[in-house]
């Protein structure tokens, strides 16, 4: 400990800084469509489409067709790594497309999540042999940020000491390598929703996570103005009997976030978790009015609670991708609003804004 | 750690909380007037009086019975134990005379450093012993906030896993039995300006401390808005060659604690650490200005850079104190403007508050 060995020079430093706040711009949140082929399954068979390449190929097209409107409200997207080689009708890269629009490209790097023996059905995340390689790789081929989920569960005994400790220095590492790469690593320790407990137990857990995160972030000497953070707002479990209000939800996320996450992290991009497109939006905006002091951007980094109603209108349909690429235009720029409390909610959305999109123990 | 056992009460910690946003309300801070016996002798061998507790008492009563419009810049004052039951000459408590003046009254409950074998004279720091009912009673005589000094030190293998580790648990129990108590804990991680290091390794260093500090305190469930913190500046070593400059200081300092200390901390009291009273404030205000977001307030906790141009007017005589009480007005009031980055520095001070108050390896 006595002596520092500088893990990055101050041009590193620079360069995850300045991309990092491209990201989280005033109104500008992420779009995550990272989704895994196994998870694409899922999407795809809810609206009855068969899960090819090609199909995913067609749908993520509709996503990144959307036009200038979106720049003002979506600061990055996450892509999977068979998307960030994939091109449109005209084979013109997503990646290009992305960057043209000023959007900053990111790419998912864990492998997902493996068992811990010895604990009640909790989980590591893999993905550490060979990253440094593969960031640099990503780096090279247009991706300046990456993601990696760690997921922790509430029970009558968990998260354990072990789950948390383990999840934080794997997120640790995972940082730590990505910067090395020149690449911005956003930090997410999911606790699921999934449980009856209550608001209360959600935050406790969500601060003792929060502070364990940051904790083994200083060890591995992690530069947090060059990191985002991507964590689960503080909610009440899926199936609580107790019903809260977005104010009560954005005082206990703030809350918890105010007492564990350092100023110098200069975003926080809350993933949805399962909640409806609405609810996403309209917790989303409850959080940036929170009277409580904030001192780091406060937006969105939505898989389903931006795509649902686009999906749904796509349905696989060449026809539709007009139609559902509007869906999603509409949704980044709601959120765009919440990211700063200026939404005024429409209360008349439609059938999947605001439908639960929750799924049991959710695996990307 | 899956069940929570709330350690406070909502009462408790609005309690706690009110009481730690009064010391650092406006721009006041903190007198530390906690000298224990033996360091009042050192700091009245320097003028030449004779350390008897009638003569400590003198100076502490020209101190507390300045004017009431001391209550603008002084939010708090630290005593000593013995202080707490000395009275001015008409019989009246100090304790009575500061609370009357709308100061709060706080005290020294550490008991001083015990080393840690195997370590390069590395210390811990005693004092948990009955500390329960120690503050019980001091609550009842009218004591609403603690403090307690642990001391890092860097030099070869310095500070070490070890003494960070001992260090930050000691301070976090210490702070969770306080508030069980209802005083709001000071927790102080001073890391001694002794040695020849550059400001860049002291930077690392505090962020190093400050980092297992606050792990500390999550882990001993103690509610930060109801604590405060009081640190070193980020400085260069005594012995350090190179010189830098108040906004270099301020740079260093901000970046460390944005990187490590939650916003829900209410306030951070700097300690003067042997800084010359004019660089103390001169510090103070370039923090104050440092354009780096600050969501806590950035204050003083003082001892000898608000004394030491009061003893040496005093010299110990009574027919001083006029000029004592100037001395110490002055620089109260100095610091609180710095506190809030308006102190315009006059260039006129005395000698004694240019004078380095430097003391090798200082201990109260």
């Amino acid at each position: 400990m006595p002596h520092s060995y500088p893990a990055l020079s101050a041009e590193q430093k620079k360069e995850l800084s300045d991309i990092a706040l491209r990201i989280v711009a005033p109104g500008k949140g992420i779009l995550a469509a990272d989704e895994s082929v196994g998870s694409m399954a899922k999407r795809l068979s809810q609206i009855g489409v068969e899960n090819t390449e090609e199909n995913r190929r067609l749908y993520r097209q509709v996503l990144f067709s959307a036009d200038d409107r979106v720049k003002k409200c979506i600061g990055g997207v996450i892509f999977f790594h068979e998307t960030l080689y994939q091109k449109d009708d005209n084979g013109v890269p997503f990646v290009r497309t992305i960057q043209d629009k000023g959007i900053v490209v990111g790419i998912k790097v864990d492998k997902g999540v493996v068992p811990l023996a010895g604990t009640d059905g909790e989980t590591t995340t893999q993905g550490l042999d060979g990253l440094s390689e593969r960031c640099a790789q990503y780096k090279k081929d247009g991706a300046d940020f990456a993601k990696w989920r760690c997921v922790l569960k509430i029970s009558e005994r968990t998260p354990s000491a072990l789950a948390i400790l383990e999840n934080a220095n794997v997120l640790a590492r995972y940082a730590s390598i990505c910067q090395q790469n020149g690449i911005v690593p956003i930090v997410e320790p999911e606790i699921l929703p999934d449980g009856d407990h209550d608001l209360k137990r959600c935050q406790y857990v969500t601060e003792k996570v929060l502070a364990a995160v940051y904790k083994a972030l200083s060890d591995h000497h992690v530069y947090l103005e060059g990191t985002l953070l991507k964590p689960n707002m503080v909610t009440p479990g899926h199936a609580c009997p107790i019903k809260y209000t977005p104010e009560e939800i954005a005082m206990a996320t703030v809350t918890a976030l105010r007492r564990t996450v350092p100023p110098a992290v200069p975003g926080v991009t809350f993933l949805s978790g399962g909640q409806s497109e609405e609810e996403a939006s309209l917790n989303l905006n409850a959080i940036n009015r929170c009277p409580l002091p904030r001192p780091w951007a406060l937006t969105f980094s939505y898989g389903r609670a931006l795509q649902a109603s686009a999906l749904n209108a796509w349905r696989g349909q060449r026809d539709n991708a007009g139609a559902a690429t509007e869906e999603f235009i509409k949704r980044a720029e709601v959120n765009g609003l919440a990211a700063q409390g200026q939404y005024e909610g429409t209360g008349e959305d439609g059938g999947a804004a605001a439908q639960s999109l929750y799924i049991a123990n959710h695996a990307y | 750690m899956a069940h929570r056992f709330p350690a406070l009460t909502a009462e408790q910690k609005k309690e706690l909380s009110d009481i730690a946003k009064r010391i650092v309300a406006n721009g006041k801070g903190i007198l530390a007037a906690d000298e224990s016996v033996g360091t009042m002798g050192n700091r009245l061998q320097r003028i030449k009086v004779e350390n008897t507790e009638e003569n400590r008492r003198q100076f502490r009563e020209i101190l507390f019975t300045v004017d009431n419009s001391i209550n603008q810049s002084i939010g708090g004052v630290i005593l000593f134990h013995e202080t707490l039951y000395q009275k001015d000459s008409q019989g009246k408590l100090f304790r009575n005379i500061l609370k009357e003046k709308g100061i709060v009254v706080g005290i020294k409950l550490d008991q001083g450093g015990a080393p840690l074998a195997g370590t390069n004279k590395e210390t811990s720091i005693q004092g948990l012993d009955g500390l329960s009912e120690r503050c019980a009673q001091y609550k009842k005589e009218g004591v609403d906030f603690g403090k307690w000094r642990a001391v890092l030190r860097i030099a070869d293998q310095c500070p070490s896993s070890l003494a960070i580790q001992e260090n930050a648990n000691a301070l976090a129990r210490y702070a969770s039995i306080c508030q069980q108590n209802g005083l709001v804990p000071i927790v102080e991680p001073e890391v001694i300006p002794d040695g020849d290091h550059d400001l860049e390794h002291c930077q690392y260093v505090t962020e190093k401390v400050l980092a297992a500090v606050y792990k500390a305190l999550n882990d001993h469930h103690v509610y930060l808005e109801g604590t405060l913190l009081k640190p070193n500046m980020v400085t260069a070593g005594h012995a350090c060659t190179k010189k830098y400059t108040p906004e270099q200081v301020a740079m260093a300092t901000v970046t460390a604690l944005h990187r490590t200390v939650p916003a829900a901390v209410p306030g951070i009291c700097f300690l003067s650490g042997g800084m010359s009273e004019e660089d103390a404030t001169l510090n103070l205000n370039a923090i104050n200005l440092c354009p780096l977001p600050k969501p806590w307030k950035l204050s003083f906790s003082y001892g000898r850079a608000l004394q030491a141009s009061a003893l040496d007017a005093w010299n110990g005589k009574a027919a001083n104190k006029k000029a004592t009480q100037e001395a110490f007005m002055k620089r109260a009031v100095a610091n609180s403007q710095a506190a809030k980055g308006q102190y315009v520095h006059t260039g006129s001070s005395g000698a004694a508050s240019t004078q380095s108050l430097f003391t090798a390896c200082y201990t109260y």
